[in-house]
């Protein structure tokens, strides 16, 4: 299996403070890895990393290697907003920008290719027929993406992202916000858009792990515990805190 | 020994419970009376020529306040465009660049120093900075003067209202492969963009009723404001100063109160005016 993104003796810090220690984690391309493990571990610490997000906060730094089809991202001269049209994110809560529905859509488009009316406007309907969003907006295309329901909003997120064609999409808790339903309707779509885009995604949702994801990490106090496939983790766990976290006994 | 400390407790309670109100009642009724008696006293002036004829001399028939409303209006429209601009670059790099404190802070100290300086020394200030240079007095000046007064206010709501932009709006910008420059000009600040006009708007009520910064500075004219740039600009505040403390005229004395009584209006809707229609409304999440 071709390998997409690879952490190579990644350690991270807020200051002084370490929060990742000497993380090693093979991510398979067209594949979800779930990442999982108790509040505070470095899930979404180890996601920020991988788009480089970090860097908006001075005093954050990574070191070690995170490889992108074998190209370490964290060096100095690979530029950042190329990496971040790659890799997409989706966050905890939606986050549609202050304006109409096709705006949200088209932004990173205009940010990122030259299109003419006609192009963009296709791009922006593939993007929203692959976030399973089209046939609720086709019609308010033009309304604020604030007004949509929760749910909508996060795939409207989604769309914005898919739209740039990133290959990589970083997920940080995407349905922690949001109803069964809307839940739902994200995993779905997720495992839709594993065919097209490799997916990590931050859950603390167990059932959830092991109902979509192919690949599973569990993080522990900044270090990766464990990882493998989802089924292996979840029925025959190499490590003891490993199965102590997925039963629910602790976290 | 318990039920005596409850009765003293209680006792304390509606003691505080009863200043509380009085202070209210007391703020509410200085309010009311001021408004009320600017309404009275000023109302009597009102008719259709003096809102049409421009100010005239001491003891003249027919006289109006036209020239003086459309000179404040040059005037703080002019301190508005001046101090616009730089005050929300300001309240953008305080609210932008938090993870620079030294320059942050800079910013921060001497706009507070700014705020709590008396307008009478930032009139004089501009007074020796401009006026006496120039050799005249002058509508622009004015500007200037209340410009310098405006600034902190308008940089400070700016800062306060792009902080209330949520910061994951932020990185969901900048995670889709987008500058800082351009998330703070097309995403944050557009985000809170009610809330910047809003006190822009606020700003400009607040200066349009001061005076001591344009005595020194755009004086006063009884001719229409067509000097803004080269001599003494007409205004509403020095124009209520002179009628009514220079003046020996019961009839200029009047006039005073009623263009106090336009200046009240008007500043009361422009800050009522704004507040109704840039409240901010909720959308459902």
């Amino acid at each position: 299996m071709p390998l997409k993104l690879e952490a190579k003796n990644l350690n991270f810090f807020y200051g002084n403070e370490q929060v990742l220690f000497n993380n090693n984690l093979p991510v398979e391309e067209k594949k979800i890895t779930a990442v999982i493990g108790p509040s505070g571990c470095g899930k979404s610490t180890f996601l920020r990393v991988c788009n480089r997000i970090f860097e908006l906060y001075r005093n954050q730094r990574a070191e070690g290697e995170l490889l992108l089809d074998g190209v370490n991202v964290l060096l100095p001269e690979v530029d950042v907003l190329e990496l971040r049209r790659n890799v997409g994110m989706i966050f905890q809560k939606p986050t549609p920008f202050p304006m109409s529905v096709f705006d949200n859509v088209a932004y990173p488009l205009k940010l990122h290719f030259k299109l003419s009316r006609r192009e963009t406007f296709d791009r922006v309907e593939q993007a929203l027929r692959g976030a399973s969003l089209w046939d609720e907006v086709k019609d308010k295309l033009k309304t604020s993406g604030l007004a949509l329901s929760g749910g909508q909003q996060q795939r409207l997120c989604i769309a914005r992202a898919i739209a740039a064609e990133p290959e990589v999409l970083l997920m940080d808790e995407p349905t922690s916000a949001l109803d069964p339903l809307a839940t739902s309707k994200i995993e779905e779509l997720m495992v839709e858009l594993k065919k097209r885009f490799t997916i990590m995604v931050v859950t603390h949702n167990m059932q959830q792990a092991a109902r979509i994801s192919d690949a599973t990490a569990f993080f522990y106090k900044g270090v990766i515990v464990e990882h493998g496939t989802t089924t292996k983790i979840f029925t025959n766990p190499a490590n003891r805190k490993t199965e102590e976290y997925i039963t629910g006994r602790f976290g | 020994m318990q039920k005596k400390k409850l009765f003293w407790r209680k006792l304390a309670n509606h003691i505080f419970r009863f200043f509380s109100l009085l202070a209210v009642l007391l703020a509410t009724t200085a309010m009311l009376v001021i408004v009320t008696h600017v309404i009275r006293a000023g109302s009597k002036a009102l008719s259709l020529n003096f809102f049409l004829n421009p100010s005239k001399p001491y003891g003249m028939p027919d006289s109006g306040i036209a020239n003086a409303l459309l000179g404040s209006i040059m005037i703080t429209l002019g301190a508005a465009l001046l101090a616009t601009p730089p005050a929300i670059c300001a309240g953008i790099c305080l609210s932008e660049f938090r993870d620079r404190p030294k320059i942050t802070a800079a910013l921060r100290f001497s706009a507070n120093v700014m705020m709590g300086m008396p307008s009478v020394l930032v009139g004089l200030f501009v007074y020796t900075l401009i006026v006496v240079p120039s050799g005249h007095f002058s509508g622009l000046a004015g500007s200037v003067a209340l410009a310098i007064i405006m600034f902190p206010v308008v940089m400070r709501t700016t800062e306060d209202m792009l902080d209330m932009v949520p910061y994951a709006l932020r990185e969901a910008s900048l995670a889709i492969g987008m500058t800082r420059t351009h998330t703070t000009l097309r995403i944050v600040c557009r985000s809170a963009r009610k809330g910047l006009i809003t006190g822009i708007l606020l700003a400009l009520a607040r200066v349009s009723g001061e005076t001591a910064p344009l005595l020194f500075t755009a004086l006063f004219a009884d001719s229409w404001p067509k000097d803004y740039f080269s001599g003494p600009t007409p205004n509403m505040p020095v124009l209520i100063t002179e009628y009514s403390t220079n003046s020996p005229f019961a009839a200029m004395h009047q006039a005073g109160w009623g263009a106090a009584l336009v200046i009240t209006v008007l500043v009361l809707t422009l800050n009522i005016g704004t507040r109704i229609m840039f409240r901010e409304k909720r959308h459902a999440t």
